[in-house]
């Protein structure tokens, strides 16, 4: 009787830590950039995390809304939107963007305007309303994040681009 | 021939109403005047609160959203908006901005939408194309309205006094400084659209 007992309890310990060592590990996304030079780093949106795993995704990011002007990385960038855009109508009835941003209300709303080439059509006729071709804004120009880049990116820009001094 | 007719008619009419009449303004003769007033005063409590309560619940998102007009295509969108669904859990309904709150408002409000039942019954919006169709002119009736009343239904949870624009994006403090509290512009000038779809806006201001 006491033996039975005993070897009861030993196989329902031993299934205990079988259980125990079956329990997944949760497989935890770095939120820091990591470099894809390694040879086995084929998918940098896995960020490291094996294929056969679930991956717990990193926290959201949050749009940047500081309504500071961004200075552009490279010469003819669309400039980056500095304030968050959550639910403005950009559709086919509506542009919340040209709100502020059309060259008649830039002033009204301290907005910067858009350039006079987006009221221009393909063939040079200049609008009186933004040129069918330039409509949807988030084409070019989007907002940023604070989400770390998914790889370390190693260009610098503009600036360090063009050597200083330089007559181009 | 006519003026006879109504004289017959009225004449039928009173003989009709005249022992009902005669009865209203006789003192009672079985009922106190205790039980009478009592009595009344349980009754008005009663049915005015039982009106109320009738009319509260033609408020209620559940009521609202019972046709499919509304479910499927405003309510549907208010869905992905700010006034749904956001970080402190606050949800306004349909009732919060389409429906005043202040009671003569609202029966004024309430009888207008009679014209919408019609409006359910005869089918005038009972297909999305339809509802499309007519989109701009039902929100310029809303525009309208807001507009007319200085956006009061906004006013009831969002104050200028009571903003804190520093908590505010720089844009949105600037311009609500510059328009909102000068009183030179009124929030559903600027703000058209923040809860549903926006119509084909050709030529309709928006700021």
């Amino acid at each position: 009787m006491n033996a039975i007992a005993t070897i009861a309890l030993l196989a329902s310990a031993m299934l205990a830590g079988c259980g125990a060592k079956h329990e997944e590990t949760p497989h935890r996304a770095p939120s820091a950039p990591v470099l894809v030079s390694a040879p086995d780093q084929i998918d940098p949106l896995r960020r490291g995390v094996p294929i056969d795993a679930e991956a717990t995704p990193p926290a959201m990011a949050r749009v940047e809304n500081f309504d500071r002007v961004r200075p552009v990385n490279y010469e003819k960038q669309p400039p980056t939107i500095p304030h968050s855009i959550d639910n403005y109508q950009l559709t086919r009835n509506t542009n919340r963007c040209m709100l502020c941003h059309t060259q008649s209300n830039a002033q009204t709303f301290h907005a910067p305007p858009v350039s006079p080439a987006h009221y221009a059509t393909r063939d040079g006729t200049i609008l009186e309303e933004i040129s069918p071709r330039r409509y949807f804004c988030v084409q070019c120009h989007v907002v940023q994040t604070d989400a770390q880049p998914l790889i370390a990116n190693l260009y610098e820009g503009l600036n360090t681009t063009i050597p200083k001094g330089s007559a181009r | 021939m006519i003026g006879r007719r109504i004289r017959t008619m009225t004449g039928r009419m009173r003989g009709w109403i005249a022992p009902f009449w005669t009865t209203l303004w006789r003192p009672s003769m079985h009922f106190s005047l205790g039980f009478l007033t009592l009595g009344g005063f349980i009754a008005g409590i009663v049915f005015w609160g039982g009106f109320n309560t009738a009319m509260e619940a033609t408020n209620t998102e559940a009521f609202c959203t019972s046709c499919h007009e509304m479910k499927a295509n405003v309510f549907a969108e208010l869905k992905t908006t700010i006034h749904y669904n956001n970080r402190s859990g606050v949800r306004a309904i349909c009732s919060d901005c389409h429906v005043p709150h202040n009671w003569t408002d609202k029966i004024a409000r309430k009888m207008q939408a009679s014209k919408e039942v019609w409006g359910k019954i005869f089918g005038s919006i009972d297909t999305r194309e339809k509802f499309l169709d007519n989109r701009l002119e039902l929100a310029k009736h809303e525009w309208a309205r807001l507009k007319a009343n200085d956006s009061l239904e906004c006013r009831n949870c969002h104050q200028y006094d009571s903003m804190d624009l520093t908590r505010q994006a720089p844009r949105a403090a600037q311009i609500h400084q510059l328009y909102l509290g000068t009183g030179e512009k009124t929030c559903i000038d600027c703000h058209k659209g923040i809860a549903h779809q926006l119509p084909d806006m050709r030529g309709i201001p928006q700021g």
